[in-house]
């Protein structure tokens, strides 16, 4: 089941990478070497056997308690956005 | 003025510099005047740094002078100099992750453990280069540009704490922090002759380092010995509870365990160590180093791990999975570039296109597809499964062993674009280190020799938050054979003992 360039295109899309033409003929080619290689996990039989999700077993949920506590103060976030403008993160037009 | 001279206090290391502190016969100041020279002379050649903080560094030196001069209680290593690789978040200077789209991104807040540096008392000295977001083994995905190797500059240093092993081996820091998410401390100590570890998941916090795959990353330490190692992760090491997957458990005290005892240690040879794949220069060495741990009292054996071969498959679907998520807060809105003003979705696009390089797109990609609908189960599903046989192989072997041996890379460093063109090829370089960060186990590369003039690493693999136990290993290894007293140009030992 090798990866199509529309395949590509539409991965592309959902990642939101505006890829050149060449990048796309060049990522299907190296996807497909890198999935050939990903499916030698087919070798290993792997029915009844549960997902490691989270590399250590004694760490489960974690909670803290539902309090208010500051965060980052705005000036200092000022400082690093793009664009900002009373208070606010600037963004082009979203609703037309 | 001390009489010591600026090329001799490099050559002191952390443990000695920290003394001579202690004992005044050294300032702050002066120590870290002589690195900071150090890095004007030689930053140019070996791309360690991409952003030396001179002026804050001085401050910092002379802060911690003007407190000990006061009399004040001060940490065992107040004044001495670090590096700190640039995925770790520094309030104040800029924190790139060697990438366009964070170029001119500077931090609001301080890591925890860069918090705990301050703590200590030492001297950030700058940020050092690495493959972009940590993506990658040989230091060449840097946005700006390569890391080379102190032994061999037409060689790479390893990845992806390329510049951190670089500071340290040239000597143009003292001690370094990197990250480690398949290896990316191990291999680069590896290349460059260091002590590298990789602590267990959940020891060190996590908190301000710039996430790539999150069930994966942990912050470890570059070190030309096992001393400075131990004494670097008791001041990084600890339960923070903004990590939310940080351990509850207080660290141990890593340098009064140093002198733990070897004879009786049971010590597993990992039989795949062997393989084809792996440079007969690289074996020798190892087989020498298996012989000093024999002669050192320890009990040999030999283990096979069958899963080894099928964690670099699983690896290259979890990772790229989890940094395809994580990467997707560059979006051009609230930090970082933005390359459009156009629209919403093509801010989004251009911005991410422009600020991202070839290894990190490619993962994006990667894990995108692994993650999209139609292919959970037969991709991520699955190597989710497949890292529970590895976490199950690895627990069963640590219950007949005390450490499992690997070579920490299958070669010694090679020469820059030998890899770049292959991914698959590049990403065979974390064969051994993949599966110890899959099964969230300690590890620590040790040099063990050379070949062909270039340094060979040894993993030491122990059990969850056995640290203390690998890094006494280590001691003892590195105290009789003495590999870690060579530095290169000129590529002798500072103790005076022959190749």
């Amino acid at each position: 089941m090798a990866v199509t360039r529309a395949e590509v295109e539409h991965v592309a899309m959902l990642a939101r990478l505006s890829l050149t033409e060449e990048e796309i003929t060049q990522f299907t080619k190296q996807l497909n070497d890198i999935l050939e290689a990903v499916r030698r996990m087919g070798e290993v039989d792997t029915t009844g056997v549960p997902p490691t999700m989270h590399a250590l077993d004694q760490i489960k949920n974690v909670f803290r308690p539902d309090l208010p506590r500051p965060g980052l103060a705005r000036e200092d976030v000022a400082g690093i956005a793009p664009a900002w403008a009373e208070g606010l993160f600037v963004v082009p037009k979203v609703v037309e | 003025m001390s009489g010591i001279s600026p090329r001799d206090i490099r050559g002191l290391g952390a443990t000695d510099i920290a003394a001579a502190l202690r004992r005044r016969e050294l300032t702050s100041v002066e120590v870290t005047q002589a690195y900071l020279e150090a890095i004007g002379a030689g930053n140019a050649g070996l791309g360690a740094y991409l952003t030396v903080d001179e002026q804050e560094a001085l401050a910092q030196a002379r802060e911690v002078d003007a407190r000990r001069a006061k009399g004040e209680e001060l940490g065992p290593y107040a004044g001495v100099p670090v590096a700190v690789k640039d995925n770790i978040s520094t309030r104040g200077l800029r924190t790139t992750c060697a990438s366009r789209i964070l170029e001119n991104y500077v931090p609001p807040y301080d890591a925890t453990v860069v918090a705990r540096l301050r703590q200590s008392g030492l001297v950030v000295l700058g940020k050092t280069n690495m493959d972009e977001f940590a993506m990658g083994s040989s230091g060449e995905n840097s946005a700006f540009f390569p890391a080379r190797n102190p032994w061999d500059p037409s060689r790479v240093p390893g990845g992806s704490s390329s510049g951190s092993a670089v500071a340290v081996a040239a000597s143009l820091a003292p001690w370094a922090l990197g990250s480690d998410t398949g290896g990316s401390v191990r291999q680069p100590a590896s290349f460059c002759g260091l002590v590298g570890v990789k602590p267990t998941y959940g020891r060190v916090s996590r908190y301000g380092l710039v996430a790539f795959a999150s069930s994966l990353d942990q912050i470890g330490t570059l070190t030309h010995d096992a001393a400075e190692a131990a004494a670097l992760m008791g001041i990084i090491s600890g339960y923070d509870p903004a990590d939310s997957t940080s351990v509850p458990e207080p660290a141990p005290d890593y340098p009064a365990l140093l002198g733990r005892e070897i004879r009786g240690l049971r010590v597993g040879v990992v039989r795949e160590g062997f393989g084809e794949g792996v440079e007969p220069g690289v074996q020798e060495a190892l087989r020498r180093a298996l012989d000093v741990l024999a002669g050192l009292g320890a009990v040999m054996g030999e283990v096979s791990l069958s899963m080894t071969t099928y964690a670099l498959p699983a690896y290259y679907v979890i990772a790229p999975a989890e940094a395809s998520s994580n990467l997707a807060r560059y979006d051009g809105v609230r930090y970082g570039l933005r390359a459009s003003n156009r629209s919403v979705t093509d801010m989004y696009g251009r911005t991410r296109q422009a600020g991202f390089g070839p290894e990190v797109k490619r993962r994006i990609m990667l894990g995108t597809y692994a993650l999209s609908a139609g292919y959970y189960d037969a991709y991520y599903k699955k190597a989710q499964q497949i890292r529970t046989l590895i976490k199950n192989e690895f627990s069963s072997a640590l219950q007949s062993y005390d450490v499992l041996v690997t070579p920490t890379a299958p070669s010694v460093a090679f020469r820059l674009g030998e890899k770049a063109a292959d991914p698959v090829q590049m990403y065979y370089q974390d064969y051994f280190t993949i599966p110890v960060n899959m099964a969230g186990l300690p590890a620590v590369s040790v040099p063990c020799g050379f070949s062909g003039g270039l340094p060979v690493g040894m993993q030491l693999i122990g059990r969850w938050f056995d640290e203390a136990g690998l890094l006494a290993i280590a001691h003892a290894y590195l105290e009789t054979t003495g590999w870690h007293r060579f530095r290169p140009e000129p590529a002798v030992s500072v103790a005076g003992e022959a190749r």
